[in-house]
């Protein structure tokens, strides 16, 4: 018999060892599936790269993708550094868009900067209400956050689904089901290719930063995922950062329906958030809960993201492909985690040391 | 001779790390006996029986069953061998009926359920032990006793002749310790053997044919139970006072900063665990607690500092009612208590963080604003590894579950001291470690006694709380059986208390 047996913790060394060999692996084994296809893995493992660094214009097309799941991952971070698995993202994330939508046919005619900054602050808020409503029930009740807020999501596509087809549909759209495109003023301007998110991100970045490692709430959210009973013991009110946890980790989920609203899509839809609330859990994650980490490992999504909507078009090969290659990879990256923490003893060497 | 022995252990050692929790033990159960063992905490009694169970693989010593020298590495073959343990915490699925969970895991159990089949053979066996479970009831609507009537049955089914009970009594109403000793001795009569343990001296008497002390890892003497009485039995449990270097400071008692007044706590099944319970404590002193495990120390403990809920009774500091107030409330009215609970790891400290963030735990409120500080707690951090001689690579980035436990438990304490409390509660502050590092722990206790704090200590080691408090309380089952002078009084007398002889009984 085989048995698992957990490892020490793993060594830097060992780590960075571990996941290039399982991306080389991923690689390889993917390189089937792209003959399959009758392409060149060598050449298409290269134009992913030019595809995301090929020219400036690709460069940002990159950053554009890293964005939203940036804040994403920051965002379902906070809440589970307090063990409180918010598998609502997506649903916070398009709530998030409904209040920046709603602030655009309220208020049309407000000016540039005013208008973002409100548009900002609903779309926190109304992504924040979405994950507290959950996290208060868990609170007072003990209900199960992970499905509650995975189920919230289904409300939040069901509303936008009406708002899109009907409440909110635009009469000018000749029957399209769509609502209706922001005005200049509801847009972040843009700076050569990039739109100015990127400097509200950037600020959201450190402002994470130093509130995991800096700030009061921070440190009693991280004591709390730990531990509940040393919570209590140096006199955290559990209920109370639990709502604010939610708060920050709601709102930061919902600020990305505004920035993708007025920053890419230019309105809302039912498509905007494309499964990326659920990529950040996968990002978070392997970040270790760690902002830094995030930071890379969104751009390292994003580079796979866009390097295959590259190839797609560059190389004629179906999207499923770019899918496929995408997934062989991510799926060896998260086996090489088992590898990192556990190996393998066979019985015979077990007794001996009995 | 041997022959009637089903079990016989020989020389059986166990190690966990530096510590022996079975020092070359001596076992035997014969058929058809009730045998008790018995001991006080920490004694190894369950650690012998896990190893009889295949829990715990011995580093040396044999184990013959039924005449044959065997090997047992998982339950599963304890089984097979007919050996069945009654775990202390039922493994019951709450959902199930008695009959679906006496089926899972049945290796009689086919693929299909054959309800009508287990049902048969349910009611044989339920008969002839005169047991009263309803195989078609769940579990969650069925009380303590009935839940460890259901282990019990299920054990058997599986074809178990010979049964370890740990502290089944513990849970139970004397209604159903009655109840249950029937089933116990219907079980004999139909040629099982059973092993219990306890520490309850008079449940010992009643039930067992031969009783087994162990004291510290070694089994001390197996007498049979005709030829012994309570007292003998409570000065073999103790053992003979020894050597130990715990001084006691004479220190001249101050005023009464403490007055715990009848408070009454219940827990979640309704059963009481703190009874009518009162005390005083005074500055300068060190009040011990003694008792067996699971007799009210933790929610006094808990009760006192905020973190669990009392029903009634009150509770005075500095003339002023902290009852009902969370740990929170307590802070503010400036009453700093400090409190080593039981659970390092996961009450006292933060596992994971380093040694300045577990400093930080009980710094961070004190700055204003809204961000954290590690200044102080660095400063402080240091100064504590260094005073109390802290063994670690370093006092950041460096998680303290991965230092030793007497360094856990310094880092705990040293964080509690530094707080400059009003009032010290500890409780088993030196379980598990070695002798040096339980040193450290008595001179500082002393250290602050001497500070005019007033300090609850609550203990296991009777030696220890002998030489170190200066008034003892024992509780038994949640009540008071005696608040006693050291000085005047024996290990023995406080080993019948502990067993729920109160006071004035054993007054000699």
């Amino acid at each position: 018999m085989i048995h698992i047996v957990k490892k020490e913790v793993p060594k830097a060394r060992d780590k960075i060892i571990i996941r290039v060999i399982s991306i080389l692996a991923a690689l390889l084994v993917a390189s089937i599936i792209v003959i399959f296809a009758q392409a060149n893995p060598f050449q298409l493992y290269i134009g992913i790269i030019q595809g995301c660094f090929g020219s400036f214009y690709r460069f940002s097309a990159t950053i554009e993708k890293m964005i939203p799941l940036l804040v994403l991952s920051l965002g379902v971070m906070v809440a589970f550094k307090m063990r409180f698995w918010n598998i609502g993202a997506e649903g916070q994330f398009l709530l998030g868009g409904v209040g920046a939508t709603l602030v655009v046919r309220l208020f049309p005619n407000l000016p540039l900067p005013l208008m973002l900054l409100f548009m900002g602050i609903i779309a926190f808020i109304f992504g924040a209400i979405w994950l507290m409503i959950p996290a208060f029930f868990k609170a007072k009740f003990g209900t199960n956050e992970t499905l509650f807020t995975l189920m919230m999501n289904y409300i939040a596509l069901t509303l936008v689904t009406a708002l899109q087809y009907d409440f909110w549909k635009d009469p000018l759209a000749k029957g399209m089901p769509k609502i209706a495109n922001f005005p200049e003023n509801a847009l972040f301007p843009s700076l050569s290719v990039f739109n100015a998110s990127i400097f509200l991100v950037v600020i959201i970045v450190i402002a994470v930063y130093y509130f995991m490692n800096y700030s009061k709430k921070g440190f009693e959210i991280s004591v709390l995922g730990e531990s509940e009973n040393t919570a209590r013991y140096i006199g955290i009110n559990v209920t109370r950062t639990m709502m604010i946890a939610a708060l920050v980790s709601g709102g930061l989920c919902g600020l990305v329906g505004m920035i993708q609203t007025a920053g890419v899509s230019g309105t809302l839809s039912v498509n905007i958030t494309g499964g990326l609330g659920f990529t950040a859990i996968i990002v978070a994650w392997l970040s270790g809960l760690k902002v830094p980490f995030i930071v890379i490992n969104s751009f390292v999504f994003a580079v796979l993201l866009q390097g295959g909507s590259y190839i797609q078009t560059a190389f004629q090969i179906p999207g499923s492909v770019a899918d496929m290659i995408q997934a062989i990879i991510l799926f060896f990256i998260l086996g090489s985690e088992f590898a990192l923490h556990y190996r393998f003893v066979s019985d015979k060497k077990k007794q001996e040391v009995a | 001779m041997n022959n009637d022995c089903v079990v016989k252990m020989r020389n059986i050692t166990k190690i966990f790390g530096k510590v022996k929790a079975l020092d070359h033990v001596e076992f035997s159960l014969k058929k058809g006996e009730v045998h008790a063992i018995l001991g006080e905490n920490g004694a190894g009694k369950s650690s012998l029986m896990n190893v009889l169970n295949g829990i715990y693989v011995p580093d040396e010593g044999t184990i013959e069953v039924k005449g044959q020298t065997v090997t047992i590495s998982t339950p599963g073959d304890a089984l097979e061998l007919g050996i069945g343990m009654l775990p202390q915490h039922y493994k019951l699925v709450e959902v199930f009926t008695a009959l679906e969970n006496v089926a899972a895991g049945s290796r009689k159990t086919t693929p299909f359920l054959n309800k009508k089949k287990i049902l048969d053979e349910m009611g044989k066996l339920i008969k002839q032990l005169g047991m009263d479970i309803e195989p078609n009831k769940k579990v969650c609507e069925m009380s303590v006793a009935e839940k460890q009537s259901l282990e019990i049955f299920k054990v058997l089914y599986r074809g178990a002749d010979i049964l370890i009970l740990d502290e089944p009594t513990a849970v139970l109403t004397p209604q159903e310790i009655d109840n249950l000793f029937r089933i116990i001795k219907k079980m004999v009569s139909t040629g099982c053997s059973v092993i219990i343990i306890t520490h309850k001296l008079d449940e010992v008497m009643e039930i067992s044919d031969r009783i087994t002390i162990m004291r510290k890892g070694r089994s001390i003497q197996t007498v049979n139970k005709t030829e012994t009485n309570q007292q003998d039995l409570a000065g073999m449990m103790v053992g003979d006072a020894m050597e130990l270097n715990v001084p006691w400071v004479d220190v001249k008692r101050g005023e009464k900063r403490l007055e715990v007044k009848s408070i009454t706590a219940i827990d979640r099944n309704k059963v009481p665990v703190l009874d009518h319970v009162s005390f005083d404590l005074y500055a300068g002193e060190i009040l011990g607690v003694a008792g067996i495990a699971g007799s009210g120390q933790k929610e006094l403990c808990e009760g006192i500092v905020g973190l669990s809920s009392i029903k009634s009774g009150e509770i005075i500091f500095n003339k002023k009612n902290i009852i009902g107030k969370t740990p929170e409330e307590i802070n503010k009215m400036g009453i700093s208590l400090s409190f080593v609970p039981e659970d390092r790891l996961g009450m006292g400290l933060v596992s994971s963080m380093d040694i300045i963030d577990n400093v930080l735990l009980k710094d961070y409120k004190n700055t204003k604003g809204m961000s954290i500080s590690r200044v102080v707690s660095r400063g402080k951090a240091k100064d504590l590894v260094e005073k109390l001689n802290v063994s670690t690579p370093d006092i950041e980035n460096h998680a303290v579950s991965l230092l030793s436990g007497g360094n856990i438990q310094k880092v705990l304490l040293g964080r509690e001291i530094e707080l400059q409390p009003k009032l010290m509660i500890t409780a088993y502050a030196t379980r598990g470690l070695d002798v040096g590092s339980s040193q450290i722990i008595y001179d500082l206790l002393n250290e602050e006694k001497k500070k005019m704090i007033p300090i609850l200590y609550v203990g296991e080691d009777l030696d220890v709380l002998m030489s170190l408090s200066d008034r003892i309380m024992i509780l038994c089952e949640g009540k008071v059986t005696g608040i006693v002078d050291p000085k005047k009084t024996t290990k023995e007398a406080i080993g019948l208390m502990m067993s729920g002889v109160t006071g004035e009984g054993v007054k000699k």
